[in-house]
């Protein structure tokens, strides 16, 4: 390695070794975009001094949730190493149907919910057959499903260009409704940090008992201090405003929900599998075909849900409401937060981070009353930033693994 | 060692294998007897790696008995050959690069229940299997990307055993391998056969042939070309039977003048 940058790919390689070891697999991506967050919330906050009001932190904590619930869905994709283009279009045909079904023809709201969600199962089911039976890279699929699934969309919507979602009915109170006593944030606050610790602690028990190394009481006590400063200082500023956002709660919900299905499931297990290598996960018989189609049914199940909180959030569901970057948002939330283009590397709390980053730059410019152009170019910035760190690390392994 | 009364573990005659216009494998035979390491060995598309996979059920034959333990069985696909008790460790490993070592050894057979893993258990086996077999392994919680080569040859040996086969087929297990490296691997060998496992040995290195194999089945152009005690058979022997050379002008002259 004479060449000038070879000593910079080696540190990287320390780095990330380093970095590696103590955080383990999927995490390394995780130090540097939390590292980011803070950058950007101190330099807007510098700006504009109205960027950290609880005012404007819980608008971003209830702002992140729609396209958040894409990027969630997204991951699972990301991790068996294929792509979804078409979570916009789809969670926009969602919450058309949602709304024709609910307002237009009368149906009640819960079975109007569930059958917008079960569109999204079943046009990933579509993407899955297509990429995992008969082969279509899921690239030139899931496009299609771009195109396609917006023209059914417009389809279903007819004539109508604007459906107004009625104010008091349950998507609208998705991202209307506030826990507004006061301890309903701290509850979430303390039940989550006492959860975290009896897990790791009950964790550790077990180890010692089966007699297998346990990670240092001090990581976990240390790991749990961080997390109750972090989820009461959020408690405080939410309290300030208008409380706990029931979005927000749904959110972390579903976010812990599948953090524990893809960490601690066979089904977790199998995702993971054929994102590090689908000849190894063939071989060991895992059921290849179904396992990616699950990907794609999970993706497509999220953009819906995500698709009626970005309806809820504007109280109406319109032919224009799908934009092309919301897409890129999701997808960009996912691989900023630390989930990796490659597969088989990530976490469902890169959603959150990636979800956050993006949001708040989308916040700070419009709080600095900057134009949008502005906020793509430094989207796009941070993203360029975060799939060359995902690059670096993903040579970084091999690189040790060979040596 | 096995009892000479004891049926083979594994008997193979009259093995046909044809892909399209190539004729793979003809009427090929082998017998493995627990507790023995039988190299197969032969020249690159002499049918080394179809035969294996016909014993592993991933290209079934055309034709042909196979006898397992005595019995005759039919191996059509791989769960029926891992349903036997016959392990592969294919020559790429076939590991999962982004989950660890405990991940990679339970793949597919993980130990759960209703769905969730059992991550301690896993990790305690995996320890087990590793001390019994004196594979050091610095974490095994890392992924196995971050392995070196000859770790990761242990821990695709290891994912084999942990089934508990009776058999295990080994192909080039040590191609990549550096010397230190090769020896960790041909030790594990032995302390297969030590625990009275059948061991087919795929290699192209016939000092490691040499070194642990009992026997020695050649192979040549799809058929058996050969069969050796290692004991008693020359290295020369051994390769002018992999080459074909034992037909030619050069040594039908050697093989005169030695009755003289």
């Amino acid at each position: 390695m004479s060449v000038p940058g070879g000593s910079t790919v080696r540190g990287a390689v320390r780095f990330a070794d380093t970095f590696g070891r103590r955080l383990g697999g999927g995490t390394i991506g995780s130090v540097p975009v939390v590292l980011g967050l803070l950058a950007i919330w101190a330099v807007f906050q510098i700006l504009n001094p109205h960027f950290l009001s609880p005012r404007n932190l819980s608008n971003l904590s209830v702002d992140i949730v729609g396209t958040g619930m894409l990027a969630l869905g997204v991951i699972f994709v990301l991790l068996v190493g294929e792509i979804d283009l078409s979570v916009g279009s789809v969670s926009g045909l969602a919450s058309a149907l949602y709304a024709v079904l609910n307002v237009n023809l009368g149906m009640a709201e819960p079975p109007a919910i569930v059958l917008g969600v079960l569109c999204g199962t079943a046009v990933g089911f579509v993407h899955g057959f297509f990429t995992a039976v008969v082969g279509v890279p899921a690239f030139v699929v899931t496009l299609a499903g771009l195109l396609g699934w917006y023209g059914l969309m417009l389809f279903i919507m007819g004539t109508y260009g604007t459906i107004n979602l009625n104010d008091q009915g349950l998507v609208a109170q998705l991202t209307n409704y506030y826990f507004s006593d006061v301890a309903a944030a701290y509850a979430l606050a303390a039940l989550g940090t006492a959860g975290y610790f009896l897990t790791a602690w009950r964790g550790v028990k077990r180890r010692r008992a089966a007699g297998v190394p346990t990670r240092p009481p001090a990581v976990i006590a240390l790991r749990t201090g961080a997390l109750a400063v972090i989820a009461f200082a959020a408690a405080y500023v939410l309290n300030r405003f208008q409380g706990l956002p029931l979005a927000l709660l749904i959110f972390l919900v579903v976010l812990v929900v599948l953090d524990y299905v893809l960490r601690r499931t066979t089904y977790g297990r199998m995702i993971f599998a054929l994102g590090g290598g689908v000849e190894a996960a063939r071989r060991a018989g895992i059921n290849v075909a179904w396992v990616r189609t699950s990907a794609f049914m999970m993706s497509s199940t999220m953009a819906a849900i995500g698709g009626l909180f970005l309806a809820s959030r504007i109280n109406s569901v319109s032919q224009t409401s799908v934009t092309t970057d919301l897409l890129m948002n999701a997808i960009a939330a996912a691989v900023i937060g630390g989930t990796s283009l490659f597969g088989g590397r990530g976490s469902t709390w890169s959603a959150l981070l990636g979800v956050l980053v993006i949001q708040s730059i989308a916040s700070g410019v419009a709080l600095m009353d900057i134009q949008t152009a502005v906020q793509f170019m430094i989207t796009g910035g941070v993203l360029l930033l975060a799939v060359v760190i995902d690059s670096l690390s993903h040579r970084a392994q091999r690189a040790h693994g060979r040596a | 060692m096995a009892q000479p009364s004891a049926p083979p573990l594994l008997a193979l005659s009259g093995v046909f294998k044809r892909f399209g216009a190539v004729q793979a494998l003809t009427d090929v035979e082998l017998e493995i007897h627990a507790g023995e390491v039988i190299a197969l060995v032969g020249d690159n598309g002499a049918g080394k790696s179809t035969l294996v996979k016909v014993i592993a059920g991933v290209e079934p034959a055309d034709t042909g008995t196979v006898e397992w333990r005595g019995h005759p069985v039919h191996i059509g696909r791989p769960h029926d050959a891992q349903h036997l008790g016959i392990a592969t460790v294919y020559q790429d490993l076939a590991l999962c690069d982004n989950l660890d070592v405990v991940g990679n050894l339970f793949l597919g057979r993980e130990l759960s229940r209703i769905g969730v893993l059992d991550e301690v258990e896993m990790e305690r086996r995996t320890r087990a299997l590793l001390a019994t077999l004196s594979i050091r392994i610095p974490d095994v919680r890392r992924p196995v990307v971050s392995l070196s080569g000859g770790q990761r040859q242990t821990v695709a040996i290891s994912r084999a055993l942990l089934g508990e086969p009776r058999l295990v087929m080994l192909d080039e297990p040590t191609a990549a391998l550096g010397i230190e490296q090769t020896a960790q691997v041909l030790d594990l060998v032995e302390r297969l056969r030590e625990r009275g496992l059948g061991v087919l040995l795929i290699s192209h290195n016939l000092g490691d042939v040499k070194a642990v194999a009992d026997w020695v089945a050649v192979l040549r152009l799809g058929r058996n070309n050969g069969f050796f005690d290692v004991t008693t058979t020359s290295q020369e022997q051994i390769v002018s039977s992999i080459t074909g050379a034992s037909d030619n002008a050069v040594t039908r002259r050697v093989a005169r003048e030695g009755e003289l």
